[in-house]
């Protein structure tokens, strides 16, 4: 009747899990009391749940995205405990049966369910409105991509209390991952998290790309487009380029566990090399869909804040295209220690140094941005400035990984995870916390504290380097990734240095959580008035904050690169007069949240092998899809008297408040 | 007040990297004992002092021009429409590709130089060792003394050896930090790398590549002996009442067991390492005796490269048809080039 799932599967005797599992209903219920007791329920669900507004769907990234680092980051500090303690014989306090799946865990998490939904709740949030338009191609499937990722974070936090997770490590190399050694239900928890947000990613991924290239605003040539807008398309290009080969490696493991095939396995002809060669041809395009929006943001950034056209805007353009295209010719430098021949490793190891070059010359723009600026220091300038630094050494340190005599030695050790945390840190943390605190007005109509943002950043900042500088030095002595343990005691220090690193990007994230809290406390007197707080150059600053359901009114018409820039530097007269029109709008649906639910019941029948629930599963996705397909009352037209309401209202609260 | 803290950070920065260049003298990579890992370690150092030539520029710039352009800073000159200079773009273009294309030709070279399969030259006759990476231990045969041993290597000094690696269970990565490069061993898969020892001593060897609950206790000590010595440890061996037969011998020893405590074998069966690889491609005679009767294996074209210098090649032809399809081969040329990328496991490769 349950398949595999019987009461053994819920840890009791693990009393770590069943703590934060604890801690974890406790938060569960308080929230879903306060939500039934303010009578929240009926709000959340019409404003939010079933909402196909690409502003509302950033945000909703986004928190899933913050509660998901807490977990994430609870791993990391449980990891560099365990290894602070674990030195010379001693066992520390995490078996390895633990240990290894928290390690997995921490990998599966921040790349999948934080920085993942990161960059596509900042490419939401701000991309049609960069552009000038209404909403996305694709509102449906906008929100019903949001959902098959929150369903996936769902399912992934199930296997904390209810099984396990897996214990592989984060790309689940086979054929450590098949049935014969991974035969609990950890790998298959992995495996339909993967999938199910898989196919969110993917649709994302069709979606921004169509906006970008559909949807653009009158006279908003490409080579008009916003940076950000720019890297976001290069990104949903590689989204839709290599996501289909992570869901058909993975497709290709679930055969190997579910029907007894061979594709990975050591046994049969089975090729375990050939596991690894396609789950990096996804893994590599995949740091640049991570790194490249970061990238945009940075450019953002530096250039409202200089008060300053970005240096190089078409140098710009074209190195994160270069990145795009050669970004899926680097995968082998992952496995120069697979065995392959010497031109084989040469070749993708001069490739990889080639990504050097666009992105050094990234590098430089930003600082010429700079160069003959009027630089405002804030929150989103510091983390723009600790990335360039904290980016430049990590992509030293890649390059140096990319020489493969060089990695015959550094491969797998201590300082691939120094190197990776250097890059993604440094890039895609530091680049969204420029973009949540850049953006967040336009999303909320107030700007955030920024006392607690930089206090973020200095502790974010300098217990990077004091985390993962001692990784570098480890690995000089011979220290690998992944160990529970260590024999040598001479490395403890380091170690016991990298947790206190680990504490301080604590405080950082603790910094950043009473931010919120003081900036929505203070929110009266942070009012975002005009729309435009930092005197922004792009059109996403020209409509209100927080921007109305349509974005704009009246749709902008664009005539250069940072044309709202140069509309302020020019006088106010157009468009103001002209008259208001009907604007069509997408309805809100229901299908999105419903088809997720049933996938995450089909995602964990499928774990524990319920085949009768997972047949309700699949049978209530293809339904409910189908109801979906046959519903054509999915749109509607604002009226024009309607919108000049709207309008009318925001222009007296803007007076009342000023 | 955020310019000291600035230049603080990037203090403590030097001060992290002078720490690692000073205790160099006592870590494995930065102190290397033989010529494999000496040459990997002044690529390090070549590669690193390269891209230092951009990156203090782009540090020294960083925290420059943020000073400089600072808002309150009214001396500084502000061109808010500046935002092109061929001379600039030429520049930030051209730096990073010479030193690129110097990298590169860097790259080449020492590819092929220290290409882990190719023979290292010497006087001295190369030795060759074979480690099996079991659950979770290592299994090292030496088949010219026709012993083995579990997480104990001991090899004479200047002598230069070929350790042919591979797995009985899932992936793992055969490394010894002091003497240079790592390779993966992988079931049925014939792996090599070539190192040698120039000075004697005890060197830790461990896995890298992550394997399971046991990972961490597969580590093993790697004795680089005098001859004399290296007899010694061979006569010790030779004493021990064990020995190591396949498949049952084999069979019981692939069983997962952590932290491996060190076992000799004074005799081993003959093409033990050769049993072990083919036990994945045929239905060999290992534990997996029971899924291997109907093995259905594909019978992969014949690779004419593959073909004329294989010694396993010779030994399968005596064998059964099944164990064709079974095994590659390695050969001490490099000619093996694109082995492990075109070929994958060696049972799709080799054959009819």
């Amino acid at each position: 009747m349950f398949g595999k799932l019987t009461l053994d599967a819920i840890p009791y005797h693990e009393p770590i899990i069943m703590v934060v599992a604890a801690f974890m209903a406790i938060g569960g219920i308080a929230l879903l009391g306060a939500l039934t007791y303010y009578r929240k329920w009926g709000w959340l669900w019409h404003e939010w749940f079933t909402s196909v507004d690409h502003k509302k769907l950033g945000i909703m990234y986004f928190v899933v995205a913050l509660v998901m680092l807490l977990r994430g980051f609870a791993d990391a500090i449980m990891m560099r405990t365990q290894l602070a303690m674990a030195a010379g014989g001693a066992a520390g306090y995490l078996p390895p049966e633990h240990y290894d799946q928290i390690f997995t865990a921490h990998g599966v998490i921040m790349i999948f369910f934080v920085a993942m939904p990161m960059v596509i709740g900042l490419m939401n949030l701000v991309v049609p409105l960069q552009i000038g338009a209404r909403d996305v191609a694709f509102p449906f499937l906008n929100n019903l991509s949001f959902w098959l990722f929150a369903v996936s974070a769902v399912l992934v936090n199930i296997s904390l209390v209810v099984g396990e997770f897996a214990k592989t490590g984060w790309l689940a190399y086979a054929p450590l991952s098949g049935i014969e050694f991974s035969p609990g239900v950890g790998v298959d928890y992995w495996i339909w998290a993967l999938q199910i947000s898989g196919v969110g990613t993917t649709l994302t991924g069709i979606n921004f790309f169509v906006t970008i290239l559909k949807m653009r605003t009158k006279g908003m040539t490409m080579f008009r487009m916003p940076i950000f807008t720019w890297t976001s398309l290069c990104a949903n290009v590689l989204i839709i380029a290599s996501f289909p080969i992570l869901t058909a490696t993975v497709a290709l493991l679930t055969l190997d566990r579910y029907f007894g095939m061979h594709f990975f396995t050591n046994d049969f002809g089975g090729n375990m090399m050939m596991y690894v060669n396609l789950i990096w041809a996804w893994g590599h395009p995949e740091v640049y869909i991570l790194i490249l929006p970061a990238f945009g943001v940075f450019s953002e950034v530096i250039a409202t804040f200089a008060r300053k056209r970005l240096f190089g805007y078409n140098t710009m353009v074209w190195a994160t295209v270069a990145i795009t295209l050669l970004s899926f010719i680097v995968w082998l430098h992952h496995f120069f220690t697979m065995g392959a021949g010497a031109n084989v490793n040469a070749f993708f190891g001069i490739m990889t140094m080639i990504i050097a070059i666009p992105t050094g010359v990234k590098v430089f723009n930003w600082l010429f941005t700079i160069f003959r600026g009027s630089l405002e220091l804030t929150s989103p300038v510091l983390w723009t400035l600790g990335f360039i630094i904290t980016f430049t050494l990590g992509g030293m340190t890649g390059v140096m990984l990319a020489v493969p005599a060089a990695n015959f030695v550094l491969h797998n050790s201590l300082f691939v995870i120094a190197h990776f945390h250097n890059v993604i840190i440094g890039g895609v943390v530091f680049g969204m916390m420029a973009g949540l605190t850049y953006w967040f007005p336009k999303a909320f109509g107030f700007t955030l504290s920024e006392k607690w943002g930089k206090r973020s950043f200095w502790c974010w900042f300098i217990g990077f380097y004091v985390a993962f500088m001692p990784l570098y030095v480890l690995s000089f002595f011979g220290a690998v990734r992944r160990m529970q343990s260590y024999a040598n005691p001479e490395w403890q220090p380091w170690m016991i240095l990298a947790w206190v690193g680990a504490v301080i990007i604590m405080m950082g994230i603790a910094c950043t959580i009473i931010q919120f809290w003081v900036s929505i406390r203070d929110r009266k007197q942070n009012a975002d008035i005009t729309g435009d707080p930092w005197h922004g150059r792009t059109l996403e600053w020209s409509t209100s904050s927080p921007a109305p359901f349509y974005n704009f009114a009246r749709l902008p018409e664009v005539g250069d690169i940072d044309s709202f820039w140069s509309q302020k530097q020019r006088s106010k007269e157009q468009l103001e007069d002209a008259p208001y029109t009907d604007i069509h709008m997408p309805r809100n649906t229901v299908a999105g949240p419903i088809i997720s639910v049933f996938a995450l019941v089909l995602g964990f029948a499928l774990v524990w092998h319920i085949w009768w629930l997972a047949a309700v599963g699949a049978l209530g996705v293809v339904a409910s899809f189908l109801a979906r397909v046959f519903n054509d009352d999915i749109d509607y037209y604002v009226p024009a008297a309607e919108v000049e309401r709207i309008e009318r209202e925001h222009q007296q609260r803007l007076e009342a408040q000023a | 007040m955020r310019q000291h803290t600035l230049w603080r950070r990037r203090g403590t920065l030097v001060l992290v990297l002078l720490c690692l260049l000073l205790t160099g003298c006592s870590s494995a990579l930065l102190d290397p004992k033989g010529q494999v890992g000496i040459e990997q370690r002044s690529l390090i150092l070549t590669s690193f002092g390269l891209m230092l030539i951009v990156v203090i520029p782009v540090i020294a710039m960083t925290i420059l021009f943020g000073w400089r352009y600072r808002r309150s800073n009214s001396v500084a000159k502000y061109l808010p429409d500046w935002a092109h200079s061929n001379w600039i773009e030429a520049a930030v273009w051209t730096v990073p590709c010479l030193i690129i294309a110097v990298l590169a030709f860097l790259t080449w070279q020492t590819s092929h130089s220290l290409d882990p399969h190719k023979p290292l030259e010497s006087n001295t006759a190369t030795m060759e060792i074979q480690a099996v990476a079991l659950d979770w231990k290592w299994l090292f045969i030496y088949p010219e003394q026709g012993i083995a041993s579990v997480n104990e290597l001991a090899f004479p000094v200047d002598t230069p050896v070929r350790f042919r690696v591979s797995s009985g269970s899932v992936m793992n990565a055969f490394f010894i930090p002091h003497l240079g490069s790592q390779i993966y061993a992988m079931a049925g898969m014939d792996n090599d790398v070539h190192l040698v020892a120039d000075k004697v001593g005890t060197y830790p060897g461990r896995s890298t590549n992550y394997s399971g609950a046991g990972f961490s206790g597969m580590t093993f000590e790697a004795h680089v002996t005098t001859p004399a010595e290296f007899d010694e440890w061979v006569a010790g061996v030779r004493a021990s009442s064990e020995i190591l037969t396949y498949p049952e011998g084999y069979s019981e020893l692939a069983k997962p067991s952590e932290y491996h405590p060190v076992e000799y074998f004074s005799a081993v069966s003959p093409e033990l390492y050769e049993s072990i690889l083919l036990s994945f491609g045929g239905h060999g005679a290992s534990g997996d005796v029971g899924h291997g009767e109907h093995g259905g294996h594909r019978e992969a074209p014949g690779d004419a490269l593959h073909e004329s210098h294989s010694e396993v090649n010779e030994l399968e032809s005596a064998s059964s048809a099944h164990h064709q399809a079974a095994i590659g081969h390695v050969t001490n040329q490099h000619a093996s080039e694109d082995r492990a990328m075109s070929g994958y496991p060696t049972s799709v490769e080799a054959g009819g």
